[in-house]
């Protein structure tokens, strides 16, 4: 915790962002807050199977990313992916109904929470084993850099994914390559259960890869302009062909790390403290409302919008039919 | 006294070698550490070192002398400090000159010597071809013109053929470029397209494993050597999770066309960890395609479908096929059908069914038997998953009698599931309860008699037969 709070030092004293920008992140950031409050209820109502893992308290981090990306720029992150496929600008119709296992979900119910893909999007998942993303992401970043086609691959990965061994194998070949990549530890402080402290000898995870010499830098993950600044020059790098940038973006979640998390290792004050002093969201409506952006009216115009959009996305979810017992067979190979 | 220099192994499966150079010359004297040779084997070419210190009396064999056998005397040494009478390498004139002879053959692989000859196909007439079983090739067109090629340059030229064809085929693994193969199989490929398409990675299986199938779900088409497919274990986890899955996880949307390619099964006194047959592992797992060749023409030609297939396959080598010569058709795009087994022998009274380098045992069996008058069928699997079992179960039902036989483990092995795909659809047919032939339930020991204990060979082979056969 004492890490999060000293991010917050520099907090929006930063790099300014226009009025229409800071109402898009807004927004953006409110639907994939609201998608995951919904996702969480049609949880506990049975409708959610297997493992669902929200990303409420993040959302700073995907937006201010996408916010920073170009057009053909390739995203791909672990099974807390809800959030990503959204900013990606994957539909919440596609999303829910995948959560639900239904025909109309973006893998056609055969891949759920963790799995699911747009190739139209360059969403390239959605990965259910902690730490196989990175390497994947390299591997899309090396396909970039084969072809010459100018896109970076932005490749997201947890605290707890920051202990796997293949996450340092593809440091040193996109390093080693100058693969057009950007990794982003999402330091969310615990890796299911386990507090950061616990189970890095390094804690200050931006320094994982100066043996490879990749620059590292600490972001507050909380704050959406300073995440887009940070994501932007880490981009401008990759693209240039100077290699990989490893950014730790300092967040955290305010659910459990799935929805059967007992969340006996940390406090209820300590979650509340972030909810109350640090939510990603508060923060920029507090900007939008200081700088006369926008008033409490015209935010709720917003958060009526969203709740349309999630809302109906919960029905098509429901309604949306499970998958044709055909769809068993189909998939497994190209051609087949 | 005089000792003689023997002509040295340079590697666990060199049987021989070609002495491509003397770096001494008569009546020279020489000190232990010196190179006085070069030696070329069919995977690289390396300088030999002289142990003992003396003068050399007489070079026995030329420069340029090829095929030059392991242990064969290359030099005699006159050293009079007889108190030191020690071997240049691994057997010496102060040894009975049998003994090193002895230690080479067991050595070697226990059927290596034997296996090249009875499976080569056979030459091109234009049908039916062969003789002595041996079955036509429907796959060849008649008149077809044959050449010889080793199986590792196959290999090679079916890389280097869908290179030139497709831009996306790229190479990637460790040393596949500049030490141009740790096998040599990718040897010239890194002069003829480069380092951005031949690419030396570090050791760092699980991570180029990785980064190979994000490259081909980026579109690109990777073929990923591993140096053995023992490695490919810390790998294991990007071939099934990432390669075998993700097309059906994505709904269709992500495509995986990747080929993990390298040397797989036993080599020779290596040991357990680095002889390991991974058929039935590969062969389990939804979503991939397994290939298993035995000769050149199908190494070649079930390499380039590979590539071309839009889906992740394993394809598993044999390293004590790579230097086997093979005859090949010659013809510009030599491509083998994936999922299709290859009857090589047509019998009537047995089917054995083989993949790999049990092929080669399996067809000196067949000969083996049809000297004591058992005529049998022999199943070349191929591919082993899909798995032919139409062509197995056909061959059944004629000869109703069935071994399988594989280089693995028998436990829940390739065999056990030709057994249970025979059972289920041709019960009936059967006049003997199926056999298999497989490796002993152990890790593979390093000695070099319970190596050979372990593997199974022919002589397996014509036992079970015999035991299906209710001879004897």
């Amino acid at each position: 915790m004492a890490e999060t709070m000293r991010a917050d030092a520099g907090r929006s004293r930063g790099p300014k962002a226009s009025k229409d920008e800071l109402l898009g992140y807004y927004r953006q950031m409110l639907l994939i807050r609201r998608f995951e409050e919904r996702a969480g209820q049609l949880y506990g109502m049975g409708l959610i199977g297997g493992f669902c893992h929200l990303y409420i308290g993040q959302e700073a981090v995907v937006i201010g990313m996408q916010a920073a990306m170009a057009e053909g720029d390739q995203v791909i992150t672990g099974y807390r992916d809800h959030g990503h496929m959204l900013a990606c600008g994957m539909e919440a119709n596609g999303v829910m109904a995948e959560l639900t296992g239904r025909s109309g979900g973006y893998s056609r119910g055969k891949g759920g929470s963790m799995h699911m893909f747009s190739r139209e999007k360059n969403f390239f998942g959605g990965h259910g084993i902690v730490g196989a993303q990175v390497s994947l992401g390299t591997g899309i970043a090396f396909a970039n850099k084969y072809r010459k086609n100018d896109a970076v691959c932005v490749a997201y990965f947890g605290d707890g994914a920051a202990n796997q061994g293949q996450v340092y194998e593809s440091f040193n070949m996109a390093s080693l390559w100058k693969l057009p990549v950007v990794y982003i530890v999402e330091n969310n402080q615990y890796a299911m259960g386990t507090a950061v402290q616990r189970s890095s000898s390094e804690t200050h995870l931006y320094k994982r890869g100066v043996s490879f010499n990749i620059p590292g830098e600490e972001v507050d993950g909380m704050d959406v302009v300073a995440v887009r600044e940070a994501g932007r020059k880490a981009l401008a790098r990759a693209r240039k062909g100077d290699g990989p940038t490893l950014l730790e973006m300092k967040t955290y979640r305010y659910r459990g790390h799935s929805m059967s998390d007992p969340a006996k290792y940390r406090t209820r004050e300590e979650v509340d403290e972030v909810k109350a002093h640090r939510d990603p969201i508060d923060h920029v409506k507090a900007l939008l409302i200081e700088l006369g952006h926008a008033d409490e009216e015209a935010l709720k115009e917003i958060d009526r919008d969203i709740r349309a959009i999630v809302t109906a996305s919960a029905e098509f979810a429901q309604q949306s039919p499970e998958p044709d017992a055909g769809e068993l067979m189909t998939d497994i190979l190209v051609g087949a | 006294m005089s000792l003689q220099i023997l002509m040295p192994a340079l590697s666990p499966t060199m049987e021989e070698g070609n002495l491509a150079k003397w770096l001494v010359k008569e009546g020279d004297a020489i000190a232990p550490g010196q190179i006085i040779a070069e030696i070329e084997t069919d995977k690289a070419t390396m300088e030999v070192e002289a142990v003992d210190e003396g003068v050399i009396e007489a070079l026995l064999v030329p420069e340029g002398a090829q095929g030059v056998k392991v242990n064969t005397p290359i030099a005699e040494l006159r050293n009079d400090d007889t108190a030191s009478p020690s071997p240049l390498r691994g057997g010496s004139a102060a040894e009975p000159p049998g003994r090193g002879a002895d230690v080479t053959s067991a050595d070697s692989p226990p059927v290596a010597k034997t296996d090249p000859s009875p499976a080569r196909p056979p030459p091109p007439t234009p049908s039916p071809q062969g003789g002595g079983g041996l079955s036509a090739d429907p796959e060849i067109p008649a008149g077809t013109q044959m050449v010889k090629i080793t199986v590792r340059d196959a290999l090679r030229d079916a890389m280097a053929e869908e290179m030139r064809r497709d831009r996306d085929v790229f190479v990637i693994g460790e040393e596949v470029a500049q030490y141009q193969g740790a096998y040599k199989v990718t040897r010239g490929l890194l002069e003829e397209f480069g380092s951005d398409r031949v690419v030396d990675t570090p050791i760092t299986e699980h991570g180029f494993a990785g980064l190979g199938a994000g490259a081909a779900m980026a579109g690109l088409k990777p073929v990923v050597e591993f140096m053995t497919f023992n490695f490919a274990m810390q790998a294991i986890d990007h071939i099934i999770n990432s390669s075998a899955k993700t097309l059906y996880m994505s709904g269709g949307q992500i495509t995986n066309p990747i080929v993990f390619r390298g040397p797989n099964g036993a080599a020779s006194r290596v040991a357990a960890q680095h002889s390991q047959d991974y058929s039935s592992w590969y062969a389990h797992v939804p979503g991939l395609i397994v290939i298993a060749p035995y000769d050149a023409a199908d190494a070649k030609g079930l390499l380039k479908a590979a590539i071309r297939n839009p889906n992740p396959v394993v394809f598993l080598e044999h390293e004590m096929l790579y230097g086997t010569e093979f005859e090949i058709p010659d013809v510009p795009d030599w491509i083998v059908p994936i999922g299709k087994a290859k009857v090589r022998r047509v019998g009537r009274d047995v089917t054995i069914t083989a993949h790999a380098r049990m092929v080669g045992f399996a067809l000196k069996a067949a000969e083996l038997l049809a000297a004591d008058g058992i005529d049998a069928e022999v199943i070349d699997l191929r591919t082993l998953r899909p798995l032919d079992t139409a062509t197995v179960i056909e061959s059944v039902k004629k000869t109703s009698r069935l071994v399988t036989a594989e280089e693995g483990w028998g436990r829940m092995g390739v065999g056990a599931e030709i057994c249970a795909a025979v059972v289920a659809e041709a019960f009936d047919y059967l006049d003997a309860p199926p056999t298999r032939v497989h490796q002993i339930d152990s890790p593979l020991a390093y000695a070099a008699n319970l190596e050979k204990l372990a593997m199974p060979n022919e002589t397996n082979i014509v036992e079970a037969v015999k035991a299906v056969c209710y001879r004897r």
